[in-house]
């Protein structure tokens, strides 16, 4: 009788599935997102009337599509960069091999993250130039703290008897490390990228005054040309990338612990 | 079986195991039996080299452990701890097929084996197949990480501690199994205990030790008659010493064939002591015995434990 009650909690009916696909939130953040980023010039009469004087209302020198396809990429190359460089660094200090240098990397990490963003633009611009690149150097230096922390957290605190039964059993330490322990520290190494994304996203709109193309572009010329309009579209957007991101995120977190305890 | 020969294993230069030697055939179930820190875990992890010896030779069915990889030798020995050391994000099914799929068998051959593993351990395999461990009580995990130690059905079965963490009750039924399966499939077992008890009740053969050496091996009526030394003594307990001989010695011989008598009759491989126990409570002298498939044996009869 459990069991049959467990497996209809862990697979619902296709019509289950529909009607929560319907009343979830992401479903409708992701729909609000993509008409403004399609369609903001239909609030144009909406931003006359509550600007008026102002004009153009709607950033009109890129397109918003454009803009946050471009600042995506910023946010997702950083990142994953990041991740990767994170977790084999993890890895790395986890083992016997590496242990030595745990503090040694932990530390690098947390000074790369005392570093504000904005002087890692100001050092990096003179040495390659504008664009987007600094940019991607900054959030991937600023975005590694939280990724290490939480997957060398993550890694310790797997069980050490599910440790010792893993060697037992032989499996090797490569057996070990992703069928036993990555899947248990997924959730804890998961939090530390999302961390880490979230302030990529916000992080990446100061890349706007050194030239890359991002959502803070139209916020930054709203500022330079007091254009409060442009400033608003852009931050809207900025936010709702960043609100839809974390909530796939959580989707992704509750996958991953599906079948974890607690 | 297992030899283990002048075997030393030091840490910060202090000897947790100190020149140990010790044979164990085929086929025992060989209680390593101390208090803590006297070395019986790290003298049972140097046989699967979770912990290599300093000084010494271990053989396991005639191979020097060092001379295979650690992984092939892990796989053919059977691993159970006290905290089961279950994988929390697999079923089942999939942690007692850990070591069959490590093996390469093929899925038909892993499933059977699963369901075959489940039923020897008396858990219905169409109920727990699925379950994940932390949905189980802990006797239940605890049968699972038995059944994951015997999945690939290995020549040598270590268990460290496995019932310890256990409630009386369950450990006791447990305890039964683990008998039930040494008898029925004659495995050679290594097992870990710092209850004396237990050692009694399991053991073919048990290694009492003191600082990282033997005080004494031997059977557990030699242990219980014969103490090699204050220390042995001390540990088996000078207290109820009768009664602990009594539970180490079966009904079957002790039996007065072709007589018999009124009751329940007790089973032949009942010990001397649930013999006694059953006598006082059911205030008699003579109780009938009856075997396995419930043939009435004889009698035994009150002067018949103390012979």
């Amino acid at each position: 009788m459990r069991a049959a009650y467990l497996r209809a909690g862990n697979r619902p009916s296709r019509r289950r599935r529909e009607t929560r696909l319907l009343t979830s939130p992401i479903v409708w953040v992701g729909l609000l997102f993509a008409a403004l980023l399609l369609r903001m010039a239909a609030l144009r009469p909406v931003l006359h009337r509550a600007f008026p004087g102002v004009s153009p209302v709607i950033y009109d020198r890129a397109s918003f599509v454009e803009l946050f396809l471009d600042h995506l990429q910023l946010v997702a190359i950083a990142c994953l960069a990041a991740s990767v460089l994170g977790v084999s660094l993890a890895v790395f200090v986890t083992r016997p091999a590496g242990r030595d240098f745990r503090t040694l990397v932990e530390l690098v990490a947390a000074v790369g993250q005392t570093f504000p963003p904005v002087a890692v633009l100001a050092i990096a611009v003179p040495l390659i130039g504008f664009g987007a690149r600094p940019t991607v150097i900054a959030l991937f230096i600023y975005g590694l703290l939280p990724i290490i922390d939480n997957a060398v957290a993550g890694l310790e605190g797997v069980s050490p008897a599910v440790r010792d039964a893993a060697d037992g059993m032989g499996l090797s330490p490569w057996q070990r490390l992703y069928a036993v322990e990555l899947p248990l520290a997924g959730p804890v190494i998961l939090a530390g990228i999302r961390v880490s994304v979230a302030i990529a996203i916000g992080t990446a709109t100061i890349g706007s005054t050194v030239g890359a193309l991002t959502l803070g572009t139209p916020m930054f010329d709203g500022l330079v040309a007091d254009n409060l309009p442009f400033v608003i579209e852009g931050a809207v957007l900025v936010a709702l990338f960043a609100i839809l991101t974390d909530m796939l995120f959580a989707v992704l977190d509750r996958r991953l612990r599906r079948h974890l305890p607690g | 079986m297992i030899a283990l020969d002048h075997v030393t294993k030091r840490y910060d230069g202090r000897a947790v195991v100190d020149d140990l030697t010790l044979e164990i055939a085929a086929g025992e179930l060989c209680v390593l039996l101390g208090s803590s820190g006297c070395g019986k875990s790290t003298t049972l992890r140097m046989i699967n080299r979770l912990v290599t010896a300093d000084a010494g030779t271990i053989r396991v069915g005639g191979d020097d452990v060092t001379r295979l990889p650690a992984e092939m030798l892990r796989r053919r020995i059977g691993y159970a701890i006290q905290s089961t050391g279950l994988f929390p994000h697999w079923n089942v099914a999939d942690n007692i097929a850990t070591v069959p799929r490590l093996l390469k068998w093929p899925a038909a051959r892993v499933g059977a084996r699963v369901d075959e593993l489940l039923a020897l351990l008396r858990l219905d395999p169409g109920a727990y197949r699925g379950k994940f461990p932390h949905q189980l009580s802990g006797g239940e995990q605890q049968r699972v990480g038995v059944a994951r130690a015997l999945a690939a059905d290995p020549e040598l079965l270590l268990m460290d501690e496995p019932f310890a963490a256990v409630d009386p009750i369950t450990r006791d039924a447990l305890q039964g199994e683990l008998a039930r399966i040494h008898r029925t499939t004659q495995k050679t077992i290594v097992f870990v205990t710092h209850d004396i008890e237990e050692a009694l009740r399991l053991a073919t053969s048990i290694a009492i030790m003191e600082r990282g050496r033997i005080a004494q091996f031997g059977t557990p009526v030699e242990l219980l008659e014969h103490p090699a030394s204050d220390f042995v003594s001390d540990f088996v307990g000078r207290q109820g010493l009768g009664l602990k001989l009594l539970s180490v010695r079966r009904v079957a011989d002790r039996v007065r064939h072709g007589e018999s008598a009124a009751g329940e009759p007790l089973a032949a491989d009942a010990s001397l002591r649930d013999a006694l126990s059953a006598m006082a409570q059911r205030r008699t002298d003579r109780l009938p015995v009856a075997d396995a498939a419930g043939q009435a044996l004889g009698i035994i009869t009150l002067p018949d434990l103390v012979r």
